[in-house]
């Protein structure tokens, strides 16, 4: 199966070099994971803290999206390159979801 | 190219995970898989908000009364933690370096059986305080929607033990890299869910 392979090894130098940039790309993940703790907490702290209806849900909902969208580009890797496809696919899914919640929340009513 | 050939950190290619027309497969099919996973939530979340609060005439339980911010809030920073242990698994398995991404593979496990935990102490509680399956249609569609991202919570758990079990003596190659990979993907998915769940369901839930 992975005849189509050639793997040759790397000379010392580029061998350090994509460490390196290991290194500092794991560094990236850590900082978008305090990011996301930070976030979570502020949306936590809104709603315990009891402000308006209208200013916490706008609030905790775009700080669940942006928490989503760092999931998905940092630690799911959509910010590489050649993911174009797989980009198409999850937003094809998001979407219909999108349209889905959208539709059960306006024309449903019991 | 054998699939037992062994490599050293300096021969393992940058991206193992897509080394292979195999590997790259896998990973594109599994985001058509997630993309699949998106709507099938996005159907129980839609059902959700539909029949929260609502069921009988005369009913006692509402979001209002029966969630508690705290235990949601052990639970989001569990699973959040986890993510970010399978990208240090991930990292290492890049690196080649096999033991270390097992060892944090064991913690992200760790992680998940304690966020089971709490979801199992949750519903138990509910269940005590007779807020039921099939008490209302707000307990269904609750019930439907949480357990389904526990359940999914519980395949990857089990997913990840049986990788690390299966390939403890192999080592890393380019046949299982993929899989660890993917196993990753699904994992961050999980808590790509969570993050709707605790915000329009618990947060949402709890404001007045």
């Amino acid at each position: 199966m992975s005849h189509d392979v050639h793997v040759e090894a790397r000379n010392e130098a580029e061998y350090q070099h994509s460490r390196r940039k290991a290194g500092q790309a794991m560094r990236n993940q850590v900082t978008v994971f305090a990011v996301m703790i930070f976030l979570t907490f502020i949306a936590f702290a809104a709603v315990q803290a009891g402000f308006s209806a209208y200013l916490v849900v706008p609030l905790v909902l775009l700080f669940a999206g942006v928490q989503v969208g760092l999931q998905l580009y940092y630690f799911m890797h959509l910010s590489e390159k050649g993911t174009g496809i797989m980009q198409f696919f999850i937003y094809s899914g998001a979407l219909v979801a999108f349209t889905m919640v959208l539709g059960f929340v306006t024309i449903v009513w019991i | 190219m054998d699939l037992k050939t062994k490599f050293t950190p300096q021969s393992w290619p940058e991206h193992p995970e897509a080394a292979t027309v195999e590997g790259k497969n896998k990973v594109l099919g599994f985001w058509i898989f997630l993309g699949g996973e998106t709507v099938l939530f996005a159907s129980l979340f839609a059902t959700f908000l539909a029949l929260k609060n609502k069921g009988p005439s005369g009913m006692e339980f509402s979001t209002q009364n029966l969630f508690e911010l705290p235990l949601a809030f052990i639970m989001t920073m569990l699973l959040l933690t986890s993510s970010l242990t399978s990208v240090y698994a991930m990292y290492h398995m890049k690196n080649y370096n096999f033991k270390a991404m097992q060892g944090w593979l064991f913690i992200t496990v760790l992680l998940g059986l304690g966020f089971l935990g709490f979801e199992i102490y949750e519903f138990t509680h509910y269940i005590h305080e007779g807020f039921t399956f099939t008490q209302s249609a707000f307990g269904s569609s609750f019930y439907t929607l949480v357990g389904t991202h526990g359940l999914h919570v519980v395949i990857g758990l089990g997913w990840i033990i049986l990788l690390m079990l299966r390939n403890a003596k192999r080592g890393l190659n380019l046949y299982n890299a993929p899989k660890f990979f993917i196993a990753s993907l699904y994992w961050h998915f999980i808590d790509v869910v969570w993050v709707f769940i605790f915000t329009v369901v618990y947060l949402m839930g709890v404001i007045k």
